[in-house]
């Protein structure tokens, strides 16, 4: 049924009644498998079409087209990893990247470098708190060291349990490459203000690089925050507020320093108790400050959507405008903060899944289909970290753990979801691109692509 | 910097209607304590029960803002006293289950037992309504809701803020503090309390039922938290399974900065920690470079240090004769 369907599309766009965009969404929604619209793709049927894009090697448009996919599997299998929380509630963040990679794989027909792919997604929380547990991590990480069939670790989505695997892997000989879909603590990877003394070298005992990620961190999150408060909101003063917390504090100090480095006042610089039940004098004492903007570092379940209820009982969206970090974008915020949440900004490490373009179109629909649902936004870097693996294992074509790690921290001009992009030399995502969403009506709404102050 | 008179006011404003609730809170501590020496950890989390009840039965009578002035006033009320009837039965509940059978235990026992509870509740409590904060059904019509008596019943041309909220957390706590005391000195149950706290052997030699007047404190106390759940609702406009924790420890310290077992000293230790709170988050940063909120927790557990160094049973812990 799909094949014959994917006949009459191809046809359409042969004859130019449908375009390239068209042609994949009807293809995708007509449930053809990712597999056969590649075939369709790359056994020339489009020669006539208008479009230009480089055809990938396989069913899908995300990688760097330069690099040859083998489907074949007779050198044997790799086992690729993964390693975060999916149960309580990470259970559906958790469980869309781990969907997300499945599909990477399935994309690539489970298959590279002449082996066939397996994927494993191992779970790093624990039922007693929910959350990611160090205990949990370390064993994750020390069961994929000891697998022979071991080639990638997908991990971690807590920076924090990234600090405790990433030494385990480099430790381990030769040093494995760990990639991260979702870790956006700075320190992780290089020393700036916000990072603790001694970082990121701690966590590279053997001297060697073997860790990576996809995602931009929690720096340039700041900085693009404060480059559209100053240039576009055009407001003078802004108010830093954070949760005492490593990383609310760390955005909440970039985007201080970004703020004040473009000739901004800022005003204060503050962490506010967690466990206090009002922050009315608090807010008091801002207000009188006459800041414009209210930047806050902080995550929803430190008693966020209080903070900003208070805040707007004393300084109306008017006058002081609220912005807000990834940490705060999820309804749980909105909900918790009420009306007070209308017109309230929060700024997101990549765009809503739905807004992606191209590549990413056709992979938010594939998701789509897949889960039914719209994906979690962190499910787009999980893709685009097991695409990274996979080409690797193709580039390299053995079970050769230092070769594949270098293959991976090479990599340059992948094209991806959110644009093309490769790793620079601290295994750093190259562009970045930062979302800001306003709250309009009770649900968070995108606004426009934001950008750090070049 | 310059002393701002009108922020000073306004600070004065928060931190006493913040410690009025964080009273009616510590009340039920001291009440408690002052009988069988135990601090009931679970109080806090009674409190917070209380306020999930009135979001329930709230939100089941369909009251909205949009309702009646007469039928909101009323549905308040109405909730008070079925919130206060809940947490007092809940309270007593607990005694029962938890407390009661270790009475003759050695002392760590029922304080476990009372952590114990405090978990069990906060558990139920997220079964209840989430683990996220939630927020009442919105009963108080939005105009109301930021509504300023000075400006609006006294045409005052002030900035300072006396919401009609604050007024509510006042109105509300003054009378039930006012019938406390009444009802520990003036009637015979509560002779009864006084007498059990100073000396249970000899109250039950006397004839006194010191198993009903313990569960009389229980009653009591769960009564004024259930007050303070619904004052507390509607004031944050938010309610979590967390906010019985959060006023819990405040008032907790506040009873033992107004020395434990005195009912005096428990409003007199709130309304400390209700002004230094509201002091050192707004007031004291205009005067002191680096100051900020993250040092109001630090400011009130030393002031608690301070006190519990120079005077260790409390600010007015020696009135022994008063401890209930």
């Amino acid at each position: 049924m799909g094949d014959q369907r994917l006949n009459e599309l191809v046809e359409q766009l042969r004859g130019g009644r449908i375009d390239r965009r068209t042609f994949l969404a009807r293809a995708v929604a007509a449930g053809v498998s990712a597999g056969a619209i590649g075939a369709a793709l790359t056994r020339g049927q489009l020669a006539s079409a208008q479009d230009s894009t480089p055809s990938p090697t396989a069913g899908t448009l995300i990688g760097n087209p330069a690099i040859q996919h083998s489907t074949d599997t007779s050198k044997g299998t790799i086992k690729l990893y993964s390693s975060w929380p999916m149960i309580a509630a990470s259970e559906q963040i958790g469980g869309d990247s781990r969907e997300a990679v499945a599909l990477a794989l399935e994309d690539f027909g489970n298959a590279a470098g002449g082996f066939a792919l397996v994927y494993e997604a191992l779970d790093d929380a624990v039922p007693s708190t929910g959350s990611w547990d160090p205990g949990k991590e370390s064993e994750n990480a020390n069961l994929v060291i000891n697998d022979a069939d071991a080639m990638v670790y997908i991990a971690t989505y807590n920076s924090g349990a990234a600090q405790v695997s990433i030494p385990i892997l480099n430790a381990a000989n030769p040093p494995m490459a760990m990639i991260s879909p979702a870790n956006t603590y700075p320190g992780l990877t290089k020393s700036t203000e916000a990072t603790e003394q001694g970082e990121p070298d701690i966590y590279y005992p053997s001297g060697v690089r073997n860790y990576m990620r996809v995602c931009p961190t929690d720096d340039v999150q700041g900085a693009a925050a404060a480059n559209w408060a100053f240039n576009t909101l055009g407001a003078k003063s802004a108010y830093v507020l954070h949760d005492n917390q490593l990383y609310g504090r760390g955005v909440a100090q970039s985007f201080r320093d970004a703020f004040a480095a473009m000739g901004g006042e800022v005003m204060g610089f503050e962490g506010y108790d967690v466990n206090a039940p009002d922050y009315q004098a608090l807010m008091t004492s801002i207000a009188d400050t006459g800041a414009e903007v209210l930047y806050l570092g902080a995550i929803v379940n430190l008693n966020a959507g209080k903070v900003l209820a208070d805040m707007r009982s004393v300084m109306p969206p008017d006058q002081v405008t609220f912005i807000g970090v990834d940490g705060l974008f999820n309804q749980a915020f909105i909900d918790a903060a009420g009306d007070a949440a209308e017109g309230a900004y929060v700024t997101f490490s990549g765009l809503p899944p739905a807004e992606l373009q191209g590549p990413g179109d056709l992979w938010y629909n594939k998701m789509v289909e897949r889960l039914g649902r719209e994906p979690d936004a962190y499910a787009a870097y999980a893709y685009e970290a097991a695409v990274v693996a996979i080409q690797a294992i193709d580039q390299v074509g053995n079970k050769d753990r230092a070769a594949i790690r270098e293959a991976m921290i090479n990599t340059d001009g992948f094209v991806g979801l959110l644009g093309t992009w490769g790793f620079d030399e601290n295994g750093d995502r190259s562009s970045a691109t930062i979302g800001l969403n306003i709250v309009r009506d009770g649900a968070f709404t995108f606004e426009e692509e934001i950008v750090p102050a070049s | 910097m310059e002393f701002n008179g009108t922020l000073f006011v306004q600070y004065l404003i928060i931190g006493i209607a913040t410690g009025a609730l964080i009273a009616l809170i510590a009340l039920g501590y001291t009440l408690v304590y002052g009988i069988i020496e135990l601090i009931n950890f679970a109080h806090g989390e009674v409190m917070m029960m209380g306020a999930f009840f009135s979001i329930s039965l709230i939100a089941l009578s369909g009251v909205s803002a949009d309702s009646a002035g007469a039928a909101i006033i009323g549905m308040l009320l109405l909730t008070l006293v079925l919130a206060m009837a809940f947490s007092a039965l809940l309270n007593f509940a607990i005694d029962r289950i938890a407390y009661k059978p270790l009475r003759n235990a050695p002392r760590l026992a029922p304080l476990i037992a009372a952590i114990g509870m405090s978990f069990i509740l906060q558990n139920i409590g997220i079964y209840w309504q989430g683990s996220n904060p939630v927020r009442p059904p919105s009963i108080i019509p939005l105009e109301y809701r930021s509504y300023n008596i000075l400006n609006e019943w006294f045409a005052l041309d002030t900035t300072i803020r006396f919401r009609l909220l604050d007024l509510f957390v006042l109105v509300t706590t003054i009378p039930l503090l006012i019938g406390l005391t009444w009802f520990v000195y003036r009637t015979r149950i509560g002779t009864a309390m006084r007498a059990t706290a100073q000396d249970r052997e000899a109250a039950a030699l006397m004839g006194i039922d010191v198993n009903r007047t313990i569960g009389t404190a229980f009653l009591l106390g769960g009564g004024l938290a259930g007050a303070a759940g619904l004052i507390a609702l509607y004031y944050n406009d938010n309610g979590w399974y967390r906010m019985g924790f959060r006023y819990g420890l405040f008032a907790f310290t506040a009873a033992v900065l107004g020395g434990i077992g005195n009912l005096t000293g428990a409003v007199v230790g709130s309304l400390c920690i209700g002004l230094i709170w509201s002091m050192s988050d707004g007031f004291m940063k205009q005067y002191v470079s680096g100051w900020g909120a993250q040092w109001t927790p630090s400011v009130i557990f030393g002031v608690l240090v301070l006190v519990m160094v120079f005077r260790p049973s409390g600010l007015l812990g020696e009135q022994t004769v008063d401890k209930v």
